[in-house]
């Protein structure tokens, strides 16, 4: 009896039965309290550096479908050297000064209804559209607008498909597409990755001398003729469909025609 | 203690493996084995987890009620997932892109469990440390092996190093596509398996059905 005096609470307390309500309360609490300050000093600590790998993760692939990316280069500085990010406003084809460009983010635009709208004809499958797009300007020496890269994204067979296209300062001819995020099949759908499949894109046309819009991804060349065509993926039908689903949402009306017709007439 | 440290690290490689022995985490090892430099990071991600889970959840195991020990398990085994997967968010993101959703689901491996609850609830913590470490390893291996065969037969290389020069890319090789669908692995693990039993005879386990003979009327 005198021996139990001597000790401690602690002690007391370690001996006691884990089983008791009151030690499993104790432990449940303790343990959760914790777990919970390690994993939210962990998320709080690394964030910085995780948004830092994003923003660079997006900037590779900007740089990448522009044709000005090579391994090893400082990508933040190659990337604030040649581009001038934009906030578009798609309605009207301007460049609208209304939003902080540091801090715009068009997925977030995209789900809030202020600055969004619901989609009635949806081919890309994208549910609701952000009125509001970052687009990048890439300027020649003199300062005369080179490209425009523009993100553009949509449904594949599995996964929303997030990526950018390279179009001319003519406003017709296609540089390059490439997609930086899906989650298709691998060997057959996942294939857009491909180097030899996205250099199909380099020097096609979007509309015809028209105006009329006729890119397309498809088994057969379209009448329009080849330079509107890319070939389809063997073995990724609706992958390939869902790519020129997209393309065509986003270089239409909805999309990105009034802009393109402004660059064309040389007036943004 | 009947095994040794050495033993313990050791065994779970071939003769106690978690995956062709003990049938556990084969639902990672699917989907994560399509090219060898993915498999490597899952391999140091959940030897790790393993490896800490186990330590701690000895440290504390004379302290765990038994009714909610599960829970206490999986809420150590939980935060140390999400340390590895913030981790490597910063640090690799190319790769943590690739593993996504997997890492997460490194709570749910039963490798992990099966260690906490069957060693170390009941060893201390430098042994059940080595234990994780041990059946992480042995996890790895058989994720290196499959994915040695899906990376090079079904992309035609290894850690991403082009060795045999696909047709898609200009060379002669027509890589096999179902190599790079999950369930070419569930193929390649049954034929390790079948490998492993034929080396080791003990690992066969013992028919619980026998098929009887109907004697003629």
């Amino acid at each position: 009896m005198s021996e139990q005096t001597n000790k401690g609470a602690l002690q007391r307390f370690l001996e006691a039965s884990p089983d008791s309500t009151g030690k499993t309360l104790f432990v449940a609490v303790a343990l959760c309290l914790f777990a919970s300050m390690i994993v939210s000093a962990a998320a709080v600590a690394l964030r910085p550096t995780q948004e830092i790998n994003k923003l660079k993760d997006k900037q590779i692939n900007i740089l990448q479908v522009a044709g000005l990316y090579e391994p090893g280069v400082d990508v933040t500085e190659a990337f604030s050297a040649s581009f001038e990010p934009r906030v578009l406003e798609l309605a009207t084809g301007r460049f609208t000064d209304e939003f902080d460009i540091a801090t715009f983010d068009d997925r977030a635009s995209a789900d809030d209804p202020a600055t969004s709208i619901a989609l009635e004809d949806d081919p890309a499958s994208i549910g609701r559209q952000s009125k509001y797009m970052t687009v990048y300007l890439l300027k020649d020496d003199a300062g005369a607008i080179d490209k425009v890269i523009l993100p553009l994204h949509g449904y594949g067979l599995w996964s929303t498909l997030y990526g950018f296209i390279a179009v001319e300062e003519n406003a017709n001819d296609i540089f390059g597409l490439q997609f930086y995020s899906h989650a298709e099949t691998p060997g057959l759908g996942a294939e857009v990755d491909n180097p030899r499949w996205k250099a199909l894109w380099n020097g096609k046309r979007l509309t015809d001398d028209a105006g009329a819009l006729q890119i397309t991804v498809a088994k057969t060349a379209p009448a329009a003729g080849k330079e509107f065509h890319v070939d389809a993926l063997s073995g990724a039908t609706l992958t390939s469909v869902g790519v020129d689903n997209l393309v065509r949402f986003w270089m239409g009306e909805t999309g990105y025609a009034p802009f393109l017709a402004n660059l064309k007439a040389g007036d943004i | 203690m009947s095994q040794t440290r050495r033993e313990m690290l050791l065994d779970p490689l071939v003769d106690n493996n978690p995956i062709t022995l003990q049938v556990l985490g084969i639902c990672s090892a699917l989907a994560v084995t399509s090219s060898l430099k993915v498999a490597l990071v899952m391999t140091i991600a959940v030897t790790l987890v393993t490896a800490f889970s186990s330590m701690f959840i000895s440290v504390l195991r004379n302290q765990i009620p038994s009714s909610i020990r599960i829970i206490v398990q999986m809420v150590i085994i939980a935060s140390l997932v999400i340390l590895v997967d913030q981790v490597l968010k910063a640090y690799a993101f190319e790769i943590s892109k690739t593993l996504s959703v997997f890492v997460g689901l490194i709570i749910t491996n039963c490798i992990v469990m099966g260690r906490a609850e069957a060693f170390a609830m009941k060893n201390p913590p430098m042994a059940s440390f080595i234990d994780g470490i041990g059946n992480g390893l042995g996890y790895g291996l058989i994720l290196m092996l499959v994915g040695f065969f899906r990376e090079l037969f079904g992309s035609g290389s290894l850690f991403g190093v082009t060795i045999l020069e696909t047709v898609n890319n200009g060379g002669w090789y027509v890589p096999n596509g179902m190599l790079l669908l999950p369930p070419s692995a569930f193929f390649i693990i049954g034929l390790l398996i079948w490998a492993f039993r034929t080396w080791k005879p003990d690992q066969v386990e013992e028919r619980e059905h026998k098929i009887q003979v109907v004697e003629a009327h």
